[in-house]
């Protein structure tokens, strides 16, 4: 209600305890080639990649194992040199586990990369030539959303782009490999920017950053001149600044209009750490092999942040991390806000994935639901200006388009409304379900038009060719009547002659 | 290691919850409560005990023949604190089976009727307190002057339990009017405030709570203390109090400044017949207020106008009570249309025009 | 005392006959709703629903006879989509214990490539030639069941599909 364009914020949020005292400080340190790689042909929104390699195949570091398939889609790369062992379903990182086609790779150890061109440091790359080096490293977005990169780029020739965000933010608790990556690598993600800035024609270019992580701030600023087109932008720490929209709202003041994209307000967002892997992927030729990721919690012995190989299992992280100083109450795949629990650690570390957290019973502070005392706090702490608490109970209802009607799809899952919530009530997960639940609905629909359709022409073509049956029998009888009247006629003919 | 079935984040949680919140409420209430049963002495701790023991009791029946678990339900506070709060606002010398009737009615049909915690429409406590006053006028409207604990004069240990239980009568000598009161008997016997007010209403004793009152609404102080606490910690929020007595006080300073023999101030409006007690703790039941903050400073004002037309040309002194069962019963058709605008849509739900800066002017396009 | 008697019985017998002649003179015509009904099944005429076809389906739904979950293929969304356009409340819990769509699957093992599942098929969603194998797209099945029935070698079931990331959707949440 009461902000204004300086405030740098948006309405609602929640300030969830960081937490990240223990991994901030840590450098990022490379995690040891695990004996086996597992790498999903779908890692990003969109269609599967195509494998390209088969079992017994050797492959070098960097190579291309699975072709982007469709237009949204990205390519895999081997992350490390070795010998393809099968292509076989494996549990994917998700909360199901169910299985997804994966590659699974033996490294040989000398982990060399696949020839690749000299560096170049060309200072204008035109727009497609970076969008092609872009999809060709099979970048997406790396703070989870994982939607292909090149594809996003390319929304820019459609919308006229004035600024660029560099989403630096990491809002989630527990994780710090933004933060690492921005203290130790801001050279790359400054270049990035340029690189990207470039592809966009953006005129100004903005690093948000939240104002708890100053050394991140200081590193990259010092980097950057007085009246660079890029600057570094400090924002109040809160829950969820890392959402685009929410972003976007803080440092520009524009308002994505629901069901529309950054792009459709000049705007358009990409994590700092996609903005080092594009300036590897343009500068270096590099392929995306390998991700910054921190392994926390207060299950974990000793917490860290690390270079992890695509493909690594989680529990080759934790191994390194000293393995789980007790059972975790919760494994989860990304921050404690959003991240998705795993079923187990046999899963493999894919691009999205921004952090292992192991949480202990205490740190979950999981409590049987109770029940609701509408006390609002949902409410306040709805960024998107919802009212959870109504959406849910109609939910619980079985009134799944009363839940529509009050703003279910404008809902971005962030969980400030079930973090406050004094009865613990599971919140998203309503949300969640009824929005699956909706879709099952929808597609069921299609589905019925389509055998409606099918029939339909089946009956159509079922008469057609029953007409044309009988017209072809009236024909010929039609012909034989004629013949035999012609033979009558001769024979009269001939009678007469 | 394994999670059996997927649950969706957040993972992590506020600290707190509906216990904690309840438990606060109480230790807020804690300074009034004592300083009551200081004031009014045994047969107001009598009292007490008799109403929260019998909320707990029936808040335990009702979940029996529901056939839902006691534990969650009864450790989580709530029945306590109606309990507390119906206690709060009886006459303190009241006989024990005002306690038990005021729990029985608040907890069976305030509450488990409409289906337990959370789903209630009226707060229990007022709902109680209403049908009390109405039943029992006389045992509701009997206000002792204070007679301090372990001073001359106050009852003792025994006499007391003879008060609150077998129904000992009270001595005329020992009861007065509450200001409120009056002010009305002055004002239908054509008395302008000034002389009918004369020796009763001292604003220090006011807002000490030195005064025939209900057990906990005297101590304005004691109470303005607790409901800080509870908004320092954002277990209430601060827009129904705000709203309520400020709506008040402006009503009130308004008509004394038009007619000050016939109205009075904002002191005595806000200081007296529980509006303390009730804008900070009973107006703030999250179950039976808005959820919105629009909705919430609507109720709040709507609580603090009904209070002074009840008071001003109503039949009781006192309307707190019915002005807050009447905004409670308002209160689903203000969460149906107070609602807070949605993300990238304007108020009346449509998407934002792309170009479009936000609605409250913020960023514009260069 | 005693007026009133005779004078409110006249009144309420007075209105009584003037409701009655209103609701005989301003009836309104029922819509014809059986085509619209009709539109909205499959069309397959499966007869799971012990129907013979999709129009005597409609026009039982019409009349009221028939429930609106009789039709297994068209799922809890034609049944959701029936009780709005009839204007009842469904129960649908009932349709619950068997959630969702089942295709039909043609086992490789047993397909002799007679032909006859795909010569009954509704919306032809069986596709093969003679003395070759059969296969079918799940995206044009309604699970009707009409080729199981044909099979000679008992070759085809119904199966729900096979469960996959995309199709995985978050549970209810558990309440204690």
């Amino acid at each position: 209600m009461w902000s204004f364009p300086r405030t740098l914020s948006f309405r609602g949020g929640v300030h969830p305890q960081p937490r990240k005292q223990t991994t901030r400080n840590l450098a990022i340190e490379p995690l040891p080639l695990p004996r086996r790689l597992y790498l999903p042909v779908q890692q990003h929104i969109g269609a599967p990649a195509r494998p390209l390699v088969a079992a017994g195949d050797r492959v070098l570091k960097g190579q291309v194992v699975a072709a982007g398939d469709g237009a949204v889609s990205a390519a895999v790369h081997a992350s490390t040199s070795g010998q393809v062992l099968a292509i076989e379903p494996h549990p994917a990182p998700h909360p199901s586990g169910l299985p997804l086609l994966t590659l699974v790779i033996a490294p040989d150890g000398a982990d060399r990369w696949v020839d690749l061109p000299e560096p170049d440091h060309a200072l204008s790359l035109s727009r497609e030539e970076i969008a092609r080096r872009v999809a060709a490293a099979g970048v997406v977005g790396m703070g989870g959303a994982t939607f292909p990169a090149a594809v996003k780029l390319n929304l820019g020739t459609r919308h006229a782009i004035d600024t660029l965000i560099l989403n630096g933010s990491e809002c989630e608790p527990y994780l710090s490999c933004d933060d690492r990556l921005m203290r130790e690598h801001p050279g790359e993600i400054i270049d990035g920017a340029r690189i990207l800035r470039q592809a966009l024609g953006a005129e100004r270019t903005l690093i948000v950053v939240e104002d708890n992580k100053p050394e991140a701030l200081a590193a990259l600023r010092e980097r950057l001149y007085v009246a660079d087109a890029i600057q570094a932008v400090a924002v109040p720490t809160r829950y969820p600044m890392g959402s685009e929209r929410h972003i976007i709202r803080a440092v520009t003041g524009r308002e994505i209009p629901a069901g529309q994209l950054g792009a459709d307000v000049g705007v358009m967002v990409h994590n700092v750490a996609t903005a080092r892997a594009v300036h590897r992927a343009v500068r270096h030729h590099q392929p995306l092999v390998s991700r910054i990721v921190t392994v926390g919690g207060g299950a974990v012995a000793r917490p860290a942040n690390l270079e992890v190989p695509l493909g690594a299992r989680v529990q080759d992280l934790l191994d390194h991390c000293g393995g789980a100083s007790m059972a975790p109450a919760r494994l989860l795949m990304g921050g404690p806000m959003m991240g998705q629990v795993i079923p187990h650690a046999r899963v493999p570390v894919v691009k999205g994935s921004n952090g292992v957290i192991a949480l202990t019973a205490a740190e979950t502070r999981s409590a049987d639901p109770g029940p609701c005392i509408r006390c609002g706090r949902c409410v306040a702490a709805c960024p998107s200006g919802l009212t959870p608490l109504e959406m849910a109970s109609r939910i619980r209802a079985g009134d799944l388009d009363g839940a529509a009607e009050r703003g279910l799809a404008d809902c971005v899952a962030c969980g400030a409304c079930a973090y406050v919530c004094p009865a613990h009530l599971p919140l998203v997960q309503y949300f969640q379900h009824a929005r699956g639940a909706l879709a099952d609905r929808r597609e069921q629909g299609q589905h019925q038009e389509r055998i409606r359709r099918l029939a339909q022409r089946r009956r159509e073509r079922q008469e057609a060719e029953a007409r044309a049956k009988a017209e072809a029998a009236a024909q010929r009888k039609a012909e034989r009547a004629a013949r035999r009247q012609r033979k009558t006629a001769g024979k009269e003919h001939e009678t007469e002659a | 290691m394994t999670t059996p079935t997927p649950v969706s984040g957040p993972h992590t949680h506020a600290p707190g919850g509906i216990a904690t919140d309840m438990t606060w409420v109480a230790l807020a209430l804690l300074p009034a409560t004592a300083f009551g049963i200081y004031l009014f002495g045994w047969p107001a701790l009598n009292l007490l005990l008799v109403t929260v023991t019998s909320a707990l009791a029936f808040e335990a029946v009702c979940l029996k023949l529901a056939r839902r678990p006691l534990r969650p339900a009864l450790s989580d506070g709530s029945a306590l604190v109606t309990g507390l709060l119906l206690a709060l606002t009886l006459p303190p010398w009241s006989p024990w089976w005002i306690g038990v009737l005021g729990a029985g009615f608040a907890l069976v049909v305030g509450k488990h009727v409409f289906g337990g915690l959370g789903q209630n429409l009226f707060n229990p406590a007022m709902l109680a307190r209403v049908a009390l006053l109405i039943s029992f006028p006389l045992e509701m409207t009997t206000w002792v002057i204070p007679q301090p604990l372990f001073t001359p004069g106050a009852p003792g240990f025994l006499e007391g339990v003879a008060i609150t239980f077998a129904g000992a009568p009270v001595p005329d000598a020992l009861t007065g009017a509450t200001v409120l009161g009056q002010a009305q008997t002055g004002l239908s016997q054509d008395l302008g405030l000034s002389r009918s007010l004369e020796g009763v209403y001292d604003p220090l004793h006011q807002a000490l709570g030195w005064i025939p009152a209900s057990l906990g609404e005297g101590s304005a102080l004691l109470l303005l203390a607790g409901g800080m606490v509870l908004l320092a910690r954002r277990i209430i929020p601060w827009e129904i109090p705000l709203a309520l007595l400020g709506t008040l006080a402006l009503l009130a300073t308004a008509f004394m400044l038009v007619d000050p023999e016939c109205h009075a101030g904002p002191g005595l409006h806000l200081s007296s017949g529980g509006v303390l007690l009730a804008a900070f703790f009973i107006a703030t039941d999250p179950v039976t207020s808005p959820a919105t903050r629009a909705g919430r400073l609507l109720f709040g004002a709507g609580c603090g106008l009904l209070v002074f037309v009840i008071r001003t040309w109503g039949g009781y002194p006192e309307g707190i009570a019915f002005a807050i069962l009447l905004m409670n019963a308002m209160t689903p058709l203000i969460d149906h249309y107070l609602r807070p605008r949605t993300f990238g849509r304007t108020r009346r739900g449509r998407p934002l025009e792309p170009t479009q800066t936000a609605p409250d002017g913020a960023g514009r396009r260069p | 005392m005693y007026a009133a008697i005779p004078v409110l019985t006249l009144l309420g017998l007075a209105l009584g006959y003037a409701l009655g002649m209103a609701g005989r003179y301003l009836k309104v015509e029922e819509d014809p709703i059986t085509g619209e009904i009709e539109a909205l099944l499959p069309g397959t005429n499966c007869g799971q629903c012990g129907l013979p076809g999709c129009v005597a389906a409609a026009q039982a739904l019409a009349r009221g006879e028939a429930p609106v979950t009789l039709c297994p293929p068209g799922g809890r969304e034609l049944a959701r989509q029936l009780a709005e356009k009839l204007n009842v409340q469904a129960d649908l819990s009932a349709m619950e214990a068997d959630a969702g769509p089942v295709f039909a699957h043609i086992d490789p093992e047993r397909c002799n490539g007679c032909t006859r599942c795909f010569k009954v098929c509704p919306t032809d969603a069986i596709v093969g030639a003679s003395r070759q194998m059969h296969a079918v797209f799940p995206e044009a099945c309604n699970g009707c069941g009409q080729c199981v029935a044909v099979c000679p070698l008992q070759g085809i079931t119904l199966k729900p599909p096979a469960p996959s990331l995309q199709g995985w959707r978050w549970p209810l949440p558990e309440t204690h």
